[in-house]
């Protein structure tokens, strides 16, 4: 038995795969805006992990800015170690998606619980909050995670999507047809979100995952651009430029800031180089081997 | 504070504030606003105000309610909206100002989760609001940027003598995977940076750097073999 695995692992590793860091080019850039003196959005990005994050936060003095770095510095910390391990070398670099996005959210649920319990315990940061994206990109897939208003794109060819629905007021009153998309866009209720981390003891995360293929671009962003520049030039700058990311991110940034810059703009940008399916367990090659 | 000018063929009856999260319109003695008159049903419409936005909600009333003519069963009301129970209007003044004051401070704030109640329901309830930011105006986009106009005309190959308007935000030149450069379109002028390729774009003898260059009327730009030449309309 024990030979017989071996053979078959020998097999498997004959199929060329290609690693998350040469099938993913990441750029994360963030930038105060043309009013605000001071930047309380987080970012962060690996593409050997597969991980993008981008967190947005709120509250007086400096406390949003605690706020987000917070979650951002604690959730990649932590899902560094956890992605890291099961794409290492000694677990063939497979993971079990499931087990890892339940992870994702109780990892969520646990920076919430901090900021929760930090801005109870310093007046300073009372009432601080944030909101939240994460990516995860494995085997041909993007896991989604995410709390508040800011948002996940993806662009493939012509078709531009939002795959995040945002948890706020205005959203849903959206949602509900009291408002129509043109109203939403001249309503002085953009950012009153409806979910936080750090507002309460517990929060309810969104997760959702989605099929990427080679060529896809993926933007996570906060409200600093979606509001300042429609989605049409959104795409549009990314289809224009998407083969430079580091030009296609500060080109958004510099629409944004052209039209007001009127909050804090973060982008991370996600281009998919290549196949990144993730190599397959002895069993599963056993079955293709018997087919 | 929002209000609502109720009148009656032209004559105007009454001034109301819109000073409470909900209003309620009907014939009955305890609406908010009572309207004895037969055409207005016992419980005929209500107005919800949450922050500076107010909405009309009609309560399945036996003649309806009107909104700039038009019938409605919800309404996000606007500036100006004239409101038709029977033969009685009212038109909806907004406060344009602590609206915008509003937005100065309360822009970006957080509604606690749980306090919320379907927008469906009409009883949007947000307390608890956390202040994201003390600075903000009005979050409207701006319209397109109004700079002057300018093209580029090919000054060889095939088709010399071509022009292309640059009316986009980034027009793109060149030929992907050779040599890519982009002209953006900004408030204060039109800039060419490089996007892609071994060569840079040379503008007026000098190859660029990877910054985006400030260009000049009648600059002349050559990316993959391809002279043009930048000119503002005008």
């Amino acid at each position: 038995m024990r030979r017989l695995c071996g053979a078959l692992f020998a097999f498997g590793r004959g199929r060329s795969l290609m690693r998350l860091q040469d099938a993913l080019e990441m750029v994360a850039l963030s930038d105060s805006g043309v009013l605000r003196g001071h930047n309380e959005d987080a970012v962060f990005s690996d593409a050997a992990l597969g991980v993008a994050i981008l967190a947005d936060g709120m509250g007086g003095y400096n406390a949003g800015e605690v706020a987000s770095s917070m979650a951002v510095s604690r959730l990649s910390a932590e899902l560094g170690s956890v992605i890291g391990s099961c794409l290492s070398e000694t677990r063939h670099g497979r993971c079990d998606a499931a087990v890892i996005e339940r992870h994702i959210v109780n990892e969520v649920g646990a920076a919430n619980f901090d900021i929760f319990n930090a801005s109870r315990g310093n007046p300073r940061y009372s009432g601080m909050g944030t909101t939240l994206v994460l990516a995860w990109f494995y085997d041909n897939r993007v896991s989604v995670a995410h709390v508040g208003d800011s948002r996940v794109y993806r662009l493939r060819g012509e078709s531009f999507e939002q795959l995040t629905r945002d948890h706020s007021l205005l959203q849903e009153r959206l949602d509900s047809g009291l408002i129509s998309r043109e109203e939403a866009r001249h309503s002085d209720y953009k950012n009153l979100v409806t979910r936080a981390l750090g507002v309460d003891p517990t929060v309810d995360v969104d997760i959702s995952d989605f099929d990427v293929q080679p060529g896809d671009l993926v933007l996570l962003c906060s409200d600093g651009l979606n509001d300042m520049v429609d989605d049409h030039d959104i795409a549009h700058t990314l289809q224009a430029l998407g083969r430079n990311l580091p030009l296609a991110a500060e080109h958004l940034i510099q629409l944004a800031n052209d039209n007001g810059g009127r909050d804090n703009i973060s982008v991370v940008l996600v281009r998919v180089l290549g196949d990144y399916a993730a190599p397959a367990g002895w069993w599963q090659r056993l079955l293709a081997r018997l087919k | 504070m929002a209000k609502l000018i109720l009148s009656m063929d032209g004559l105007v009856l009454k001034e109301i504030p819109l000073n409470k999260e909900r209003l309620t319109i009907g014939r009955k003695p305890f609406n908010d606003i009572q309207i004895d008159n037969l055409a207005i049903s016992g419980e005929h419409a209500v107005v919800v105000t949450i922050l500076a936005d107010s909405f009309l909600e009609d309560l399945n009333s036996t003649n309806g309610t009107l909104v700039n003519g038009q019938p409605i069963k919800k309404h996000f009301l606007r500036n100006n909206d004239v409101v038709e129970l029977g033969k009685y209007k009212m038109k909806y003044m907004a406060d344009l100002q602590a609206g915008a004051a509003a937005s100065d401070f309360e822009r970006n704030a957080a509604i606690r989760s749980g306090s919320l109640k379907m927008p469906s329901e009409l009883k949007l309830t947000p307390m608890d609001t956390i202040t994201r930011s003390s600075v903000g105006v009005a979050s409207q986009p701006k319209p397109p940027m109004a700079g002057p106009a300018a093209a580029i005309q090919l000054l060889n190959g095939p088709n010399v003598g071509k022009e292309l308007e640059l009316t986009k935000t980034l027009t793109t030149l060149g030929k992907p995977g050779l040599q890519v450069a982009v002209i953006a379109r900004r408030p204060h002028g039109y800039f060419i940076t490089h996007v892609e390729g071994r060569q840079f774009p040379i503008v007026n003898g000098r190859p660029l750097d990877a910054q985006a260059y400030p260009l000049g009327d009648h600059d002349v730009i050559e990316i993959a073999g391809i002279k043009m030449e930048f000119f503002l309309r005008g």
